[in-house]
Protein backbone atom coordinates (compact mmCIF):
# COMPACT_ATOMS: atom_id res chain seq x y z
CA UNK A 1 0.00 0.00 0.00
CA UNK A 2 1.30 3.65 -0.83
CA UNK A 3 -1.01 5.80 1.21
CA UNK A 4 -1.22 9.67 -0.34
CA UNK A 5 -0.70 11.54 3.22
CA UNK A 6 -0.38 14.69 1.59
CA UNK A 7 -1.69 17.29 4.24
CA UNK A 8 -4.89 18.71 1.70
CA UNK A 9 -6.13 15.08 1.83
CA UNK A 10 -5.48 14.28 4.73
CA UNK A 11 -9.03 14.38 5.78
CA UNK A 12 -9.93 12.11 3.11
CA UNK A 13 -7.45 9.73 4.29
CA UNK A 14 -8.59 8.97 7.31
CA UNK A 15 -11.95 8.53 6.44
CA UNK A 16 -10.61 5.93 4.00
CA UNK A 17 -8.85 4.26 6.53
CA UNK A 18 -12.14 3.85 8.69
CA UNK A 19 -14.58 2.95 5.56
CA UNK A 20 -11.80 0.03 5.21
CA UNK A 21 -11.80 -0.85 8.72
CA UNK A 22 -16.13 -1.09 8.05
CA UNK A 23 -15.45 -3.71 4.83
CA UNK A 24 -12.92 -5.75 6.98
CA UNK A 25 -15.50 -6.18 9.72
CA UNK A 26 -18.12 -7.38 7.45
CA UNK A 27 -16.23 -9.88 6.05
CA UNK A 28 -17.21 -12.76 8.18
CA UNK A 29 -20.02 -14.27 9.69
CA UNK A 30 -21.35 -14.75 6.36
CA UNK A 31 -18.73 -12.32 4.34
CA UNK A 32 -18.91 -10.06 1.39
CA UNK A 33 -17.20 -8.94 -1.72
CA UNK A 34 -13.96 -7.69 -0.14
CA UNK A 35 -11.99 -7.05 -2.84
CA UNK A 36 -13.93 -4.88 -4.92
CA UNK A 37 -15.12 -3.26 -2.06
CA UNK A 38 -11.36 -2.23 -1.13
CA UNK A 39 -10.24 -1.08 -4.45
CA UNK A 40 -13.83 1.55 -4.60
CA UNK A 41 -13.33 3.24 -1.00
CA UNK A 42 -11.07 5.89 -2.38
CA UNK A 43 -13.67 7.29 -4.82
CA UNK A 44 -16.79 6.88 -2.72
CA UNK A 45 -15.49 8.31 0.65
CA UNK A 46 -14.48 11.19 -2.12
CA UNK A 47 -17.48 11.50 -3.99
CA UNK A 48 -19.57 11.60 -0.80
CA UNK A 49 -17.32 13.75 1.62
CA UNK A 50 -15.50 16.35 -0.06
CA UNK A 51 -17.38 16.73 -3.98
CA UNK A 52 -21.57 15.61 -4.57
CA UNK A 53 -23.72 18.16 -4.00
CA UNK A 54 -25.69 15.58 -1.57
CA UNK A 55 -26.17 15.11 2.03
CA UNK A 56 -28.30 14.26 5.09
CA UNK A 57 -30.57 17.04 4.32
CA UNK A 58 -30.80 16.76 0.46
CA UNK A 59 -31.50 13.32 -0.04
CA UNK A 60 -34.90 13.93 -1.70
CA UNK A 61 -34.20 17.07 -3.43
CA UNK A 62 -34.59 17.09 -7.30
CA UNK A 63 -31.37 19.47 -7.62
CA UNK A 64 -29.46 17.11 -5.85
CA UNK A 65 -26.44 15.39 -7.49
CA UNK A 66 -27.19 11.59 -7.82
CA UNK A 67 -24.90 8.74 -7.50
CA UNK A 68 -25.83 5.51 -8.65
CA UNK A 69 -24.11 2.35 -7.85
CA UNK A 70 -24.17 0.28 -10.36
CA UNK A 71 -21.30 -2.41 -9.20
CA UNK A 72 -23.30 -3.35 -6.27
CA UNK A 73 -21.05 -5.91 -4.77
CA UNK A 74 -19.24 -3.28 -3.47
CA UNK A 75 -22.12 -2.28 -0.99
CA UNK A 76 -19.63 -2.39 2.23
CA UNK A 77 -17.94 0.47 0.69
CA UNK A 78 -20.81 2.57 0.03
CA UNK A 79 -22.42 1.62 3.83
CA UNK A 80 -19.14 2.16 5.45
CA UNK A 81 -19.03 5.75 3.80
CA UNK A 82 -22.49 6.30 4.69
CA UNK A 83 -21.54 5.53 8.36
CA UNK A 84 -18.44 7.94 8.23
CA UNK A 85 -20.85 10.28 6.71
CA UNK A 86 -23.57 10.78 9.29
CA UNK A 87 -26.18 8.80 6.86
CA UNK A 88 -26.04 5.34 8.60
CA UNK A 89 -25.96 4.54 12.30
CA UNK A 90 -22.84 2.49 12.74
CA UNK A 91 -24.63 -0.70 14.82
CA UNK A 92 -26.38 -1.13 11.90
CA UNK A 93 -23.21 -2.89 10.31
CA UNK A 94 -23.43 -5.10 12.68
CA UNK A 95 -26.92 -6.37 11.46
CA UNK A 96 -24.90 -7.29 7.92
CA UNK A 97 -26.99 -10.54 6.75
CA UNK A 98 -29.61 -10.24 9.62
CA UNK A 99 -33.67 -10.47 8.89
CA UNK A 100 -33.64 -7.63 11.02
CA UNK A 101 -31.94 -4.88 9.00
CA UNK A 102 -31.64 -4.87 4.97
CA UNK A 103 -27.63 -4.89 5.25
CA UNK A 104 -27.17 -7.56 2.49
CA UNK A 105 -24.83 -8.05 -0.25
CA UNK A 106 -25.90 -5.57 -2.52
CA UNK A 107 -27.80 -2.27 -2.34
CA UNK A 108 -30.86 -1.41 -1.77
CA UNK A 109 -33.18 1.69 -1.42
CA UNK A 110 -34.37 0.51 2.38
CA UNK A 111 -31.14 2.28 3.24
CA UNK A 112 -31.37 6.03 3.26
CA UNK A 113 -29.29 7.21 0.63
CA UNK A 114 -28.91 5.01 -1.69
CA UNK A 115 -30.57 5.84 -4.94
CA UNK A 116 -31.39 2.86 -6.55
CA UNK A 117 -30.77 -0.89 -5.55
CA UNK A 118 -28.40 -2.95 -8.03
CA UNK A 119 -26.55 -6.05 -7.97
CA UNK A 120 -27.52 -6.99 -12.04
CA UNK A 121 -24.71 -5.75 -13.31
CA UNK A 122 -25.50 -3.67 -16.29
CA UNK A 123 -28.44 -1.84 -15.22
CA UNK A 124 -28.02 1.23 -13.33
CA UNK A 125 -26.39 3.46 -17.13
CA UNK A 126 -29.53 3.03 -17.90
CA UNK A 127 -31.51 4.36 -14.98
CA UNK A 128 -28.57 7.42 -14.86
CA UNK A 129 -29.53 8.43 -18.64
CA UNK A 130 -33.06 8.28 -17.45
CA UNK A 131 -31.96 10.88 -14.43
CA UNK A 132 -29.81 12.55 -16.39
CA UNK A 133 -32.56 13.27 -19.52
CA UNK A 134 -35.04 14.65 -17.01
CA UNK A 135 -32.61 17.10 -15.57
CA UNK A 136 -31.94 18.27 -18.83
CA UNK A 137 -35.48 18.57 -19.96
CA UNK A 138 -36.47 20.69 -16.55
CA UNK A 139 -33.25 22.75 -17.21
CA UNK A 140 -31.51 21.19 -13.89
CA UNK A 141 -27.93 22.22 -13.28
CA UNK A 142 -27.15 18.91 -11.45
CA UNK A 143 -24.91 16.15 -11.89
CA UNK A 144 -25.55 12.20 -12.29
CA UNK A 145 -22.94 9.84 -11.39
CA UNK A 146 -22.65 6.00 -12.18
CA UNK A 147 -19.97 3.58 -10.49
CA UNK A 148 -19.24 1.22 -12.84
CA UNK A 149 -17.13 -2.28 -12.21
CA UNK A 150 -14.83 -3.31 -15.06
CA UNK A 151 -15.87 -6.56 -15.11
CA UNK A 152 -19.36 -5.29 -15.44
CA UNK A 153 -18.08 -3.55 -18.88
CA UNK A 154 -18.98 -7.38 -20.08
CA UNK A 155 -22.69 -6.46 -19.82
CA UNK A 156 -24.00 -5.08 -23.20
CA UNK A 157 -26.18 -2.81 -21.84
CA UNK A 158 -23.18 -0.30 -20.84
CA UNK A 159 -22.62 0.02 -24.38
CA UNK A 160 -25.94 0.44 -25.27
CA UNK A 161 -25.96 3.28 -22.44
CA UNK A 162 -22.77 5.07 -24.04
CA UNK A 163 -24.39 5.03 -27.43
CA UNK A 164 -27.72 6.76 -25.71
CA UNK A 165 -25.49 8.95 -23.83
CA UNK A 166 -23.53 10.28 -26.86
CA UNK A 167 -26.75 10.72 -28.88
CA UNK A 168 -28.54 12.82 -26.46
CA UNK A 169 -25.89 14.55 -25.68
CA UNK A 170 -25.91 13.88 -22.07
CA UNK A 171 -22.74 16.54 -20.13
CA UNK A 172 -24.75 16.41 -17.32
CA UNK A 173 -23.64 12.05 -16.88
CA UNK A 174 -20.94 10.77 -15.66
CA UNK A 175 -19.67 7.09 -15.87
CA UNK A 176 -16.86 6.51 -13.08
CA UNK A 177 -15.19 3.21 -13.54
CA UNK A 178 -13.71 1.13 -11.02
CA UNK A 179 -10.76 0.06 -12.84
CA UNK A 180 -9.23 -2.91 -10.56
CA UNK A 181 -8.39 -5.17 -13.06
CA UNK A 182 -10.09 -8.33 -12.05
CA UNK A 183 -13.69 -9.19 -12.30
CA UNK A 184 -14.91 -12.06 -10.28
CA UNK A 185 -12.93 -15.00 -10.78
CA UNK A 186 -10.00 -13.86 -13.11
CA UNK A 187 -8.17 -10.72 -14.54
CA UNK A 188 -9.97 -9.19 -16.79
CA UNK A 189 -7.40 -9.51 -19.51
CA UNK A 190 -7.02 -12.70 -19.30
CA UNK A 191 -11.02 -13.65 -20.30
CA UNK A 192 -12.57 -10.42 -21.88
CA UNK A 193 -9.60 -7.81 -22.28
CA UNK A 194 -11.03 -4.07 -21.90
CA UNK A 195 -7.63 -2.38 -23.13
CA UNK A 196 -7.81 0.42 -24.66
CA UNK A 197 -10.38 1.43 -22.10
CA UNK A 198 -10.07 4.82 -22.79
CA UNK A 199 -9.95 4.93 -26.46
CA UNK A 200 -12.89 2.42 -26.58
CA UNK A 201 -15.00 4.92 -24.57
CA UNK A 202 -13.93 7.57 -26.76
CA UNK A 203 -14.59 5.93 -29.66
CA UNK A 204 -18.30 6.17 -28.75
CA UNK A 205 -18.12 9.68 -28.14
CA UNK A 206 -17.08 10.17 -24.28
CA UNK A 207 -14.80 12.68 -23.05
CA UNK A 208 -12.60 10.66 -20.72
CA UNK A 209 -9.91 10.90 -17.96
CA UNK A 210 -7.95 8.07 -17.11
CA UNK A 211 -6.41 8.25 -13.11
CA UNK A 212 -5.19 6.96 -10.21
CA UNK A 213 -8.21 6.01 -8.40
CA UNK A 214 -6.27 5.90 -5.11
CA UNK A 215 -4.63 9.04 -5.39
CA UNK A 216 -6.70 11.85 -4.04
CA UNK A 217 -5.03 14.24 -5.58
CA UNK A 218 -6.09 12.61 -9.22
CA UNK A 219 -9.36 11.95 -7.83
CA UNK A 220 -9.93 15.88 -6.99
CA UNK A 221 -8.53 17.16 -10.07
CA UNK A 222 -10.43 14.99 -12.75
CA UNK A 223 -13.32 15.24 -10.93
CA UNK A 224 -12.95 19.33 -11.00
CA UNK A 225 -12.34 19.41 -14.19
CA UNK A 226 -16.03 18.41 -14.77
CA UNK A 227 -17.65 19.05 -17.74
CA UNK A 228 -15.02 18.23 -19.76
CA UNK A 229 -16.19 19.12 -22.82
CA UNK A 230 -19.57 20.56 -23.70
CA UNK A 231 -21.91 17.93 -24.99
CA UNK A 232 -20.34 14.95 -24.31
CA UNK A 233 -21.03 12.41 -21.70
CA UNK A 234 -18.00 11.91 -19.19
CA UNK A 235 -16.08 8.68 -18.48
CA UNK A 236 -13.65 8.37 -15.51
CA UNK A 237 -11.32 5.45 -15.52
CA UNK A 238 -9.93 5.46 -11.98
CA UNK A 239 -6.91 2.36 -11.92
CA UNK A 240 -7.26 0.78 -8.51
CA UNK A 241 -6.06 -2.30 -6.90
CA UNK A 242 -8.69 -5.26 -5.85
CA UNK A 243 -8.36 -5.52 -2.25
CA UNK A 244 -6.47 -2.20 -1.92
CA UNK A 245 -5.27 -1.84 1.56
CA UNK A 246 -4.42 -5.21 2.59
CA UNK A 247 -1.20 -6.80 0.89
CA UNK A 248 -2.52 -10.18 2.00
CA UNK A 249 -5.44 -10.02 -0.56
CA UNK A 250 -4.57 -7.32 -3.22
CA UNK A 251 -4.26 -8.47 -6.75
CA UNK A 252 -5.47 -11.83 -5.98
CA UNK A 253 -8.15 -13.65 -7.85
CA UNK A 254 -8.91 -15.96 -5.20
CA UNK A 255 -9.58 -13.19 -2.86
CA UNK A 256 -12.94 -11.69 -4.20
CA UNK A 257 -15.74 -13.17 -1.91
CA UNK A 258 -14.62 -13.50 1.68
CA UNK A 259 -15.57 -14.87 4.84
CA UNK A 260 -13.14 -14.45 7.38
CA UNK A 261 -12.60 -16.00 10.98
CA UNK A 262 -13.26 -13.46 13.72
CA UNK A 263 -9.05 -13.96 14.15
CA UNK A 264 -8.34 -13.43 10.64
CA UNK A 265 -10.22 -10.35 10.87
CA UNK A 266 -8.31 -9.04 14.33
CA UNK A 267 -4.99 -9.57 12.07
CA UNK A 268 -6.76 -8.48 8.90
CA UNK A 269 -7.32 -4.94 11.17
CA UNK A 270 -3.83 -5.08 12.52
CA UNK A 271 -2.60 -5.27 8.84
CA UNK A 272 -4.55 -2.34 7.59
CA UNK A 273 -2.56 -0.28 9.93
CA UNK A 274 0.33 -1.74 8.90
CA UNK A 275 1.18 -4.51 11.50
CA UNK A 276 2.46 -7.42 9.31
CA UNK A 277 0.52 -9.12 7.08
CA UNK A 278 -2.59 -11.43 8.02
CA UNK A 279 -2.03 -15.24 8.08
CA UNK A 280 -5.07 -16.71 6.27
CA UNK A 281 -5.97 -20.39 6.19
CA UNK A 282 -10.09 -20.13 5.28
CA UNK A 283 -10.93 -21.00 2.00
CA UNK A 284 -12.55 -17.89 1.21
CA UNK A 285 -13.12 -18.06 -2.88
CA UNK A 286 -16.89 -18.60 -2.80
CA UNK A 287 -17.82 -18.16 -5.86
CA UNK A 288 -21.43 -16.56 -6.65
CA UNK B 1 -60.21 8.43 -31.34
CA UNK B 2 -57.10 6.86 -32.22
CA UNK B 3 -54.38 5.28 -29.30
CA UNK B 4 -51.93 8.35 -30.79
CA UNK B 5 -54.31 10.73 -30.16
CA UNK B 6 -55.37 9.74 -26.86
CA UNK B 7 -51.93 9.60 -25.63
CA UNK B 8 -50.97 13.34 -27.41
CA UNK B 9 -53.77 14.07 -25.29
CA UNK B 10 -53.08 12.95 -22.29
CA UNK B 11 -48.86 13.94 -22.51
CA UNK B 12 -49.95 17.14 -23.91
CA UNK B 13 -52.54 17.65 -20.58
CA UNK B 14 -49.87 16.44 -18.08
CA UNK B 15 -46.66 17.02 -18.27
CA UNK B 16 -45.81 13.61 -16.13
CA UNK B 17 -46.01 11.72 -19.44
CA UNK B 18 -42.93 10.97 -21.08
CA UNK B 19 -43.30 8.81 -24.50
CA UNK B 20 -40.37 6.72 -25.01
CA UNK B 21 -40.05 3.91 -27.75
CA UNK B 22 -36.83 1.83 -28.65
CA UNK B 23 -37.42 2.83 -32.64
CA UNK B 24 -40.89 1.69 -32.72
CA UNK B 25 -42.07 4.54 -34.07
CA UNK B 26 -46.03 2.91 -35.72
CA UNK B 27 -48.11 4.13 -33.06
CA UNK B 28 -46.50 7.31 -32.07
CA UNK B 29 -45.32 8.97 -35.39
CA UNK B 30 -46.86 12.41 -34.71
CA UNK B 31 -45.80 12.68 -31.30
CA UNK B 32 -42.09 13.89 -31.69
CA UNK B 33 -43.50 17.37 -33.41
CA UNK B 34 -46.37 17.42 -30.37
CA UNK B 35 -44.36 16.45 -27.43
CA UNK B 36 -40.67 17.97 -28.36
CA UNK B 37 -38.37 16.40 -25.65
CA UNK B 38 -40.70 14.44 -23.87
CA UNK B 39 -40.93 12.12 -26.58
CA UNK B 40 -37.92 9.84 -26.08
CA UNK B 41 -36.25 7.18 -28.88
CA UNK B 42 -33.63 5.74 -27.59
CA UNK B 43 -33.33 3.48 -30.42
CA UNK B 44 -33.16 0.02 -31.12
CA UNK B 45 -32.55 -0.81 -27.23
CA UNK B 46 -35.32 -2.06 -25.16
CA UNK B 47 -33.15 -2.41 -21.91
CA UNK B 48 -31.70 0.62 -21.44
CA UNK B 49 -35.34 2.23 -23.10
CA UNK B 50 -36.32 0.37 -19.73
CA UNK B 51 -33.68 1.72 -17.78
CA UNK B 52 -33.82 5.08 -18.51
CA UNK B 53 -38.01 4.81 -18.39
CA UNK B 54 -37.10 3.80 -14.32
CA UNK B 55 -34.57 7.05 -14.11
CA UNK B 56 -37.59 9.10 -15.05
CA UNK B 57 -40.24 7.50 -13.15
CA UNK B 58 -37.75 8.33 -9.89
CA UNK B 59 -38.15 12.14 -10.79
CA UNK B 60 -41.37 12.16 -10.96
CA UNK B 61 -42.51 11.02 -14.42
CA UNK B 62 -44.80 8.79 -16.14
CA UNK B 63 -43.54 7.15 -18.54
CA UNK B 64 -45.50 5.42 -21.72
CA UNK B 65 -43.11 2.88 -23.50
CA UNK B 66 -43.22 1.48 -26.61
CA UNK B 67 -41.56 -1.54 -28.67
CA UNK B 68 -42.47 -4.67 -30.26
CA UNK B 69 -43.71 -7.29 -27.73
CA UNK B 70 -41.76 -9.72 -28.29
CA UNK B 71 -38.57 -7.81 -27.52
CA UNK B 72 -40.01 -5.36 -24.89
CA UNK B 73 -41.36 -8.30 -22.81
CA UNK B 74 -38.43 -11.10 -23.93
CA UNK B 75 -35.29 -9.02 -24.14
CA UNK B 76 -35.95 -6.58 -21.53
CA UNK B 77 -37.58 -9.04 -19.23
CA UNK B 78 -34.77 -8.64 -16.65
CA UNK B 79 -34.92 -4.72 -16.47
CA UNK B 80 -38.43 -4.72 -16.61
CA UNK B 81 -38.87 -7.33 -13.41
CA UNK B 82 -35.74 -5.43 -11.86
CA UNK B 83 -36.01 -1.77 -12.25
CA UNK B 84 -39.82 -1.45 -12.47
CA UNK B 85 -41.30 -4.47 -10.77
CA UNK B 86 -38.91 -4.26 -8.06
CA UNK B 87 -39.16 -0.88 -7.25
CA UNK B 88 -43.19 -1.00 -8.44
CA UNK B 89 -42.23 2.51 -10.58
CA UNK B 90 -45.04 3.97 -12.67
CA UNK B 91 -43.66 2.76 -16.04
CA UNK B 92 -46.54 2.07 -18.70
CA UNK B 93 -45.44 -0.95 -21.49
CA UNK B 94 -47.14 -0.64 -24.34
CA UNK B 95 -46.49 -3.51 -26.45
CA UNK B 96 -47.00 -3.87 -30.26
CA UNK B 97 -48.04 -6.66 -32.21
CA UNK B 98 -48.80 -9.31 -29.82
CA UNK B 99 -49.75 -12.39 -30.45
CA UNK B 100 -51.07 -13.66 -34.15
CA UNK B 101 -50.99 -9.70 -34.86
CA UNK B 102 -47.22 -10.04 -35.44
CA UNK B 103 -48.94 -12.37 -38.45
CA UNK B 104 -45.88 -12.59 -41.47
CA UNK B 105 -42.85 -12.08 -38.95
CA UNK B 106 -42.25 -15.10 -38.20
CA UNK B 107 -41.12 -17.17 -34.80
CA UNK B 108 -38.53 -14.33 -34.05
CA UNK B 109 -41.49 -11.60 -33.32
CA UNK B 110 -44.37 -14.00 -32.37
CA UNK B 111 -44.84 -12.99 -28.73
CA UNK B 112 -47.00 -15.56 -27.24
CA UNK B 113 -45.82 -15.61 -24.09
CA UNK B 114 -46.31 -12.34 -22.89
CA UNK B 115 -48.86 -12.25 -20.60
CA UNK B 116 -47.06 -15.52 -18.71
CA UNK B 117 -43.94 -13.53 -18.13
CA UNK B 118 -45.61 -10.21 -17.43
CA UNK B 119 -48.01 -11.66 -14.81
CA UNK B 120 -45.19 -12.98 -13.37
CA UNK B 121 -43.53 -10.28 -11.99
CA UNK B 122 -44.96 -8.92 -8.90
CA UNK B 123 -46.39 -5.18 -8.98
CA UNK B 124 -46.99 -5.74 -12.73
CA UNK B 125 -50.78 -5.08 -13.95
CA UNK B 126 -51.75 -6.86 -17.13
CA UNK B 127 -54.28 -5.69 -19.62
CA UNK B 128 -55.36 -7.05 -22.96
CA UNK B 129 -57.53 -5.01 -24.78
CA UNK B 130 -60.28 -6.63 -27.54
CA UNK B 131 -59.83 -3.92 -30.13
CA UNK B 132 -59.57 -0.08 -30.44
CA UNK B 133 -62.63 0.74 -28.80
CA UNK B 134 -61.93 -1.13 -25.48
CA UNK B 135 -58.34 0.19 -25.60
CA UNK B 136 -59.46 3.63 -25.49
CA UNK B 137 -61.84 3.15 -23.22
CA UNK B 138 -59.45 1.23 -20.71
CA UNK B 139 -55.90 3.48 -21.35
CA UNK B 140 -57.45 6.48 -19.63
CA UNK B 141 -57.22 4.52 -16.41
CA UNK B 142 -54.16 2.45 -16.88
CA UNK B 143 -52.07 5.36 -17.69
CA UNK B 144 -53.60 7.14 -14.34
CA UNK B 145 -52.77 4.75 -11.86
CA UNK B 146 -49.30 5.30 -9.79
CA UNK B 147 -48.64 1.34 -10.54
CA UNK B 148 -46.39 -0.62 -13.14
CA UNK B 149 -48.55 -2.00 -16.14
CA UNK B 150 -48.24 -3.97 -19.78
CA UNK B 151 -50.72 -3.46 -22.23
CA UNK B 152 -51.33 -5.77 -25.22
CA UNK B 153 -51.85 -3.26 -27.56
CA UNK B 154 -54.79 -3.78 -29.93
CA UNK B 155 -55.23 -1.11 -32.08
CA UNK B 156 -57.70 -3.03 -34.59
CA UNK B 157 -61.53 -1.85 -35.16
CA UNK B 158 -64.43 -4.10 -34.72
CA UNK B 159 -68.00 -3.21 -34.85
CA UNK B 160 -68.40 -4.00 -30.97
CA UNK B 161 -69.17 -1.28 -28.49
CA UNK B 162 -67.94 -1.54 -24.92
CA UNK B 163 -69.29 -0.81 -21.77
CA UNK B 164 -66.76 1.80 -19.72
CA UNK B 165 -64.37 0.04 -18.43
CA UNK B 166 -64.43 -1.24 -14.83
CA UNK B 167 -61.42 -1.38 -12.88
CA UNK B 168 -60.57 -5.16 -12.11
CA UNK B 169 -63.83 -6.24 -13.82
CA UNK B 170 -64.33 -7.92 -16.89
CA UNK B 171 -67.10 -7.51 -19.19
CA UNK B 172 -69.78 -9.47 -19.44
CA UNK B 173 -71.16 -9.78 -23.27
CA UNK B 174 -73.47 -12.49 -22.48
CA UNK B 175 -74.12 -15.26 -19.99
CA UNK B 176 -75.28 -18.88 -21.22
CA UNK B 177 -75.78 -22.18 -19.44
CA UNK B 178 -74.66 -24.08 -22.02
CA UNK B 179 -70.75 -22.96 -22.48
CA UNK B 180 -69.78 -19.85 -21.57
CA UNK B 181 -66.49 -18.30 -23.73
CA UNK B 182 -63.72 -16.18 -22.12
CA UNK B 183 -61.70 -14.04 -24.36
CA UNK B 184 -59.03 -11.18 -24.55
CA UNK B 185 -56.93 -9.62 -27.21
CA UNK B 186 -57.35 -10.32 -30.45
CA UNK B 187 -59.44 -13.14 -29.79
CA UNK B 188 -62.57 -11.44 -28.52
CA UNK B 189 -63.80 -10.79 -32.23
CA UNK B 190 -63.42 -14.63 -33.14
CA UNK B 191 -65.20 -15.20 -30.05
CA UNK B 192 -67.81 -13.72 -30.26
CA UNK B 193 -68.54 -14.66 -33.86
CA UNK B 194 -68.06 -18.38 -32.40
CA UNK B 195 -70.98 -17.40 -29.82
CA UNK B 196 -73.13 -16.05 -32.94
CA UNK B 197 -72.40 -19.45 -34.54
CA UNK B 198 -73.31 -21.00 -30.98
CA UNK B 199 -76.55 -19.22 -30.47
CA UNK B 200 -77.89 -19.93 -34.23
CA UNK B 201 -77.43 -23.52 -33.34
CA UNK B 202 -79.76 -23.26 -30.57
CA UNK B 203 -76.86 -22.99 -27.61
CA UNK B 204 -76.98 -20.71 -24.80
CA UNK B 205 -73.61 -19.16 -24.92
CA UNK B 206 -72.01 -16.21 -22.36
CA UNK B 207 -69.26 -14.36 -23.73
CA UNK B 208 -66.86 -13.05 -21.15
CA UNK B 209 -63.93 -10.21 -22.52
CA UNK B 210 -61.45 -10.22 -19.77
CA UNK B 211 -59.85 -6.96 -20.10
CA UNK B 212 -57.43 -7.48 -17.64
CA UNK B 213 -55.19 -10.75 -16.42
CA UNK B 214 -54.01 -9.17 -13.68
CA UNK B 215 -55.69 -8.43 -11.50
CA UNK B 216 -58.09 -10.96 -13.08
CA UNK B 217 -61.73 -11.33 -12.33
CA UNK B 218 -62.26 -13.96 -10.05
CA UNK B 219 -66.11 -13.66 -9.84
CA UNK B 220 -66.65 -13.30 -13.45
CA UNK B 221 -64.92 -17.06 -14.06
CA UNK B 222 -66.62 -18.53 -10.69
CA UNK B 223 -70.34 -16.98 -12.06
CA UNK B 224 -69.56 -18.55 -15.26
CA UNK B 225 -68.52 -22.25 -13.89
CA UNK B 226 -71.60 -22.31 -11.70
CA UNK B 227 -73.71 -21.51 -14.88
CA UNK B 228 -72.24 -23.22 -17.83
CA UNK B 229 -71.41 -26.92 -18.25
CA UNK B 230 -68.80 -25.74 -20.48
CA UNK B 231 -65.82 -23.17 -20.71
CA UNK B 232 -64.09 -22.11 -23.57
CA UNK B 233 -60.89 -20.12 -23.15
CA UNK B 234 -59.48 -18.31 -26.45
CA UNK B 235 -56.19 -16.75 -27.04
CA UNK B 236 -52.88 -16.33 -29.21
CA UNK B 237 -50.69 -17.11 -26.57
CA UNK B 238 -49.24 -20.16 -25.64
CA UNK B 239 -51.40 -22.99 -23.23
CA UNK B 240 -48.76 -22.60 -20.48
CA UNK B 241 -49.23 -19.50 -18.31
CA UNK B 242 -51.80 -17.67 -19.96
CA UNK B 243 -55.35 -17.75 -19.62
CA UNK B 244 -56.19 -21.41 -19.51
CA UNK B 245 -53.34 -21.80 -16.76
CA UNK B 246 -54.99 -18.49 -14.81
CA UNK B 247 -58.49 -20.21 -14.82
CA UNK B 248 -56.63 -23.32 -13.51
CA UNK B 249 -55.22 -21.66 -10.68
CA UNK B 250 -58.21 -19.29 -9.92
CA UNK B 251 -60.38 -22.92 -9.76
CA UNK B 252 -57.66 -24.35 -7.65
CA UNK B 253 -58.06 -21.60 -5.42
CA UNK B 254 -61.32 -21.80 -5.04
CA UNK B 255 -61.90 -25.64 -4.60
CA UNK B 256 -64.03 -25.99 -7.34
CA UNK B 257 -63.43 -27.39 -11.26
CA UNK B 258 -65.14 -26.99 -14.55
CA UNK B 259 -65.24 -28.83 -17.48
CA UNK B 260 -62.76 -26.33 -19.68
CA UNK B 261 -61.76 -26.82 -23.69
CA UNK B 262 -58.66 -24.12 -24.10
CA UNK B 263 -57.83 -22.69 -27.81
CA UNK B 264 -54.25 -21.66 -27.71
CA UNK B 265 -50.34 -22.87 -28.69
CA UNK B 266 -49.68 -25.74 -27.54
CA UNK B 267 -45.89 -26.48 -27.38
CA UNK B 268 -45.65 -24.29 -30.71
CA UNK B 269 -45.14 -21.31 -32.62
CA UNK B 270 -47.80 -20.88 -35.47
CA UNK B 271 -47.95 -21.02 -38.76
CA UNK B 272 -46.31 -17.43 -40.12
CA UNK B 273 -48.66 -15.79 -42.93
CA UNK B 274 -50.58 -12.66 -43.30
CA UNK B 275 -53.04 -12.69 -40.40
CA UNK B 276 -56.66 -14.13 -42.07
CA UNK B 277 -54.85 -17.20 -43.81
CA UNK B 278 -52.56 -17.77 -40.36
CA UNK B 279 -55.70 -17.94 -38.37
CA UNK B 280 -57.58 -20.40 -40.27
CA UNK B 281 -54.67 -22.22 -40.99
CA UNK B 282 -54.50 -22.45 -36.72
CA UNK B 283 -57.90 -22.87 -36.55
CA UNK B 284 -58.74 -19.94 -34.55
CA UNK B 285 -61.64 -18.17 -36.74
CA UNK B 286 -64.76 -17.54 -35.30
CA UNK B 287 -66.37 -20.66 -37.43
CA UNK B 288 -64.02 -23.40 -36.52
CA UNK B 289 -64.20 -22.46 -32.79
CA UNK B 290 -67.46 -22.92 -33.16
CA UNK B 291 -67.37 -26.24 -35.26
CA UNK B 292 -64.88 -27.39 -32.54
CA UNK B 293 -67.31 -27.00 -29.45
CA UNK B 294 -70.41 -28.38 -31.19
CA UNK B 295 -68.32 -31.15 -32.86
CA UNK B 296 -69.50 -30.96 -36.39
CA UNK B 297 -69.06 -28.52 -38.89
CA UNK B 298 -70.83 -25.49 -40.20
CA UNK B 299 -72.18 -24.59 -43.99
CA UNK B 300 -71.42 -21.06 -43.57
CA UNK B 301 -68.69 -19.22 -44.53
CA UNK B 302 -65.83 -18.37 -42.68
CA UNK B 303 -66.34 -14.78 -42.15
CA UNK B 304 -63.39 -12.08 -43.36
CA UNK B 305 -60.81 -11.20 -41.11
CA UNK B 306 -59.13 -7.91 -42.18
CA UNK B 307 -55.18 -8.05 -42.48
CA UNK B 308 -53.68 -6.71 -40.05
CA UNK B 309 -53.01 -2.74 -40.67
CA UNK B 310 -49.43 -2.54 -40.12
CA UNK B 311 -46.53 -4.99 -41.54
CA UNK B 312 -43.18 -4.21 -39.11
Amino acid sequence: MTPFFTPEYKHLEDIALKVRSHIIKMATNGGCFIGASLSAVDILVYLYADYLDLHHGNLNDPDRDYLFLSKGHDVPALYGTFVEMGLLEHHRLGNHLSVDDHIYWHPNTNIEGVEFHSGSLGHLPSIAIGVAIDIKIRGGKNRVFCVLGDGELNEGTCWEAALVANAYKLDNLIFVVDRNQFQANMATEDLIPLEPLKEKFESFGASVKRIDGHDFAQIDEAFCAIPFEEGKFQVIIADTVRGKGLPSIERRADRWFCNFTPDEVEQLLQELYGEPQAFLTSNTLVVR
Amino acid sequence: MTYEQLLTIAALAEDKYIVMTAENRALVRNIPQALGNRFIDTGITEQTMIGAAAGLALRGRVPVVHALTSFLTMRAFEFIRTDIGIPALPVKLSGFIPGFLSDGNGPTHQALEDISLMRGIPNMEVYAPADEDDLIKMLPYIWSTPRPAYVRINTRTTPYVHADYEPGKAEIISTGSDVTILAYGLMFEQSLQAATYLAQEGKSVGLINLRSLKPFDEQALLQATANSKLIVTVEDHFLTGGLYSIVAETLLKHKTTADVLPFALNEKWFKPALLPALMKHEGFTGKQIAEKILGYQLQDEHQEIKLAAFAE
